[in-house]
């Protein structure tokens, strides 16, 4: 630059030596920052929007992440090649019994390893001090591969195998009227004793999972000695699923034979939105983008208008349309990425805080990256009607300023 | 040949006619103007109100494109360029000077001057010692790190004046540069563009009301009613407009 006043006043700077040297913030950088924190009010109100934004966007997902995995909990436990289900099943939580004769009609299927039996069934609880209540009977054989229950904290799976045990999560006593393992309540008017207990390991309805052995079941629900409620299905090493599946599905007219991952997603689609409390969810976590969106939109577009004249001066001094757009985006992605800290702090200290309650809200790394991207997405559409409105200005105005 | 007419040529302007408005308020704020401006002179463009002298600085800047007429910036026609094009040519060759300084006040001054010259995409370490000499050389050495808010309406012209001088413009236009100044300021910032129009790479007009800085023009083009009335050189013609000055005309 070849300016070279002789001005008395102009004399030589002092150098900085290597301080002026040091690497410099981007101006777009600095100059959206300074906007947003100029007005402190204006950038409190803007945190505030994100954050609410992320929590209640984090803390919705998290629920119907946490309820998917919840209806699946047993599914995934127990995982088998092919599941054979009574015609009509809607989900795990949802059982009638099959005739009785499938597990050896299976047994006999070419590609078939292993067929195993599982008993769910709706039971009546009386609790020690009276009153009563459903709950939902499991019960597996003790050899499988998959044994239920699991995350066992007190008692043992082996004690369930002795006549009238059942396990239950530690989480319903209340619901249970059980205060600790060794207490005694009737199923179905038996009498059975507490012989395990589980932790965290809750059914997605209010209804508890009891478990027990297979016998136990069987006998507590009054299902016949060879019925169960689902066959799971283990195939040979080297046989295809599809010939398996069709060829049990033609010995067993009246049940469905479907994959894990179909039965898991039967249970989910049901639970989740034919019952409606999926969509209620999804609903939740749009409102909370929406209402996001409107705030960061709102004081967005307010600081732009505040700062409109500086715009204008950038605009006349030459700076490109592209310039400005980018201060406006760097004030909306900075405004997204302190929201998204906070929010996301909060929404973990909420989730660990649900950890032992009855409800299941899931954080994993997958939906933390998504919810960023998210949220910077959402500041950024919310910057557009500033950005609409600062590639408008008329650099002429400066001059009537 | 005279040294103004051996001088290049920073803005040449001809037969620009400037329509303000929509059809049937259209108002004819300029009515064919031409005017030269030279590099190493300080122009001053002088007027009553509404005789169009902003809309013509508006135009030599590339902020308004004339309704008629052909501008040409550093050698360059501006005819027919997109409004990113012109704000290209902007960016390259003009720095302007505004009567309300229109520095960003949450920018502190060196980082205002550093502004400028990041729009001209030089940034970082040069462009912090770039924008410090320019400040320096207004006499701001003392107020590199101050915020215009602590700074009077003379230094923020200062810094005004560094933020145009940086990325070193064929033209510097300024809008009514001592407005807002008391005397003492006023004159220091005249006496700043004087010198800054002493460069023989760069052209200087300012728009003014302000007779006391006429003693600094090397140039006087006076307009009215979107008509240029008379241009003189008193410099050259041996006219003294010093007595104004003092008589705070």
């Amino acid at each position: 630059m070849d300016i070279a006043l002789d001005k008395p006043a102009a004399k030589a700077r002092p150098r900085t030596g290597g301080k002026s040297r040091k690497k410099r913030i981007p101006m777009v950088v600095k100059l959206a920052y300074r906007n947003l924190f100029h007005d402190r009010l204006s950038f409190f109100v803007t945190i505030v929007g994100i954050v609410f934004s992320v929590v209640l966007v984090a803390i919705q997902t998290g629920i119907y992440l946490g309820s998917e995995k919840k209806i699946a909990a047993i599914i995934d436990q127990a995982p088998a090649d092919l599941w054979v289900v009574p015609l009509g099943t809607k989900s795990f939580d949802d059982p009638s019994v099959l005739s009785g004769r499938e597990r050896h009609m299976i047994l006999s299927t070419p590609g078939v390893a292993r067929a195993e039996d599982i008993v769910v069934s709706f039971g009546r609880w009386r609790k020690p001090e009276g009153g009563t209540t459903t709950v939902i009977v499991v019960g597996t054989g003790a050899d499988s591969d998959y044994v239920l229950p699991w995350n066992i904290v007190e008692g043992s799976r082996e004690a369930l195998e002795a006549p009238n045990t059942v396990g239950i999560d530690q989480s319903y006593f209340p619901d249970l009227g059980i205060t600790k393992l060794g207490d005694r309540a009737e199923i179905n008017g038996v009498n059975v004793e507490i012989a395990a207990l589980t932790k965290r390991v809750r059914s997605f309805t209010t209804l508890p999972y009891i478990f027990t052995s297979i016998e136990e079941a069987r006998r507590l629900t009054g299902a016949g000695q060879d019925q169960a409620t689902y066959e799971r299905v283990q195939l040979a090493d080297g046989a295809n699923l599809e010939s398996v599946r069709a060829e049990i599905s033609a010995r067993l007219p009246d049940t469905e034979v479907i994959t894990q991952d179909e039965f898991r997603k039967r249970s989910q689609a049901y639970w989740l939105f034919q019952t409606g409390a999926g969509a209620a969810l999804i609903a939740g976590a749009v409102l909370g983008l929406i209402v996001g969106v409107v705030i960061v939109a709102q004081t967005l577009y307010a600081s732009t208008k505040d700062h409109i004249n500086e715009f204008a001066t950038l605009r006349a001094l030459g700076a490109g349309a592209g310039y400005i757009v980018k201060v406006i985006l760097m004030q909306a992605v900075l405004s997204g990425l302190i929201g998204y800290l906070l929010g996301i702090s909060l929404a973990l200290a909420v989730i660990h805080a649900a950890q032992d309650t009855k409800l299941n809200v899931v954080m994993t790394p997958e939906l933390a990256a998504t919810l960023f991207a998210v949220t910077i997405g959402m500041c950024i559409f919310a910057a557009l009607s500033a950005i609409i409105k600062v590639v408008r200005i008329d650099p002429a105005v400066v001059f009537s300023r | 040949m005279s040294d103004v007419q051996k001088s290049k040529i920073m803005v040449e302007a001809h037969g620009i006619v400037k329509v303000l408005g929509e059809a049937p308020n259209q108002v004819k704020v300029l009515k064919g103007i031409d005017l030269s401006l030279h590099a190493g002179e300080l122009t001053l463009l002088m007027g009553p109100s509404g005789s169009g002298k902003t809309t013509l600085l508006s135009i030599i800047g590339c902020i308004l494109s004339p309704t008629e007429g052909h501008l040409s910036l550093a050698g360059r026609p501006t005819k027919g360029m997109s409004k990113e094009g012109l704000a290209n040519l902007r960016r390259r060759h003009v720095g302007f000077v505004f009567q309300s300084y229109n520095l960003v006040p949450t920018l502190s001054a060196v980082e205002n001057v550093m502004l400028a010259l990041d729009l001209r995409d030089i940034n970082g370490a040069d462009a912090y010692d770039m924008a410090a000499d320019a400040l320096v050389s207004v006499g701001l050495s003392h107020r590199i790190n101050a915020a215009p808010s602590k700074m009077s309406g003379g230094e923020k012209q200062r810094v005004a004046i560094a933020r145009a001088l940086a990325g070193s413009p064929s033209v510097i236009l300024a809008d009514e540069p001592t407005a807002a100044l008391d005397g003492q300021n006023g004159q220091a910032v005249m006496e700043l563009l004087a010198e800054v129009a002493q460069d023989t790479n760069r052209a200087v007009l300012a728009v003014t009301h302000d007779h006391r800085t006429l003693q600094y023009a090397d140039r006087i083009v006076r307009i009215d009613d979107g008509r240029i009335s008379s241009s003189e050189r008193p410099k050259l013609e041996g006219k003294s407009y010093a007595a104004h000055a003092e008589a705070g005309h």
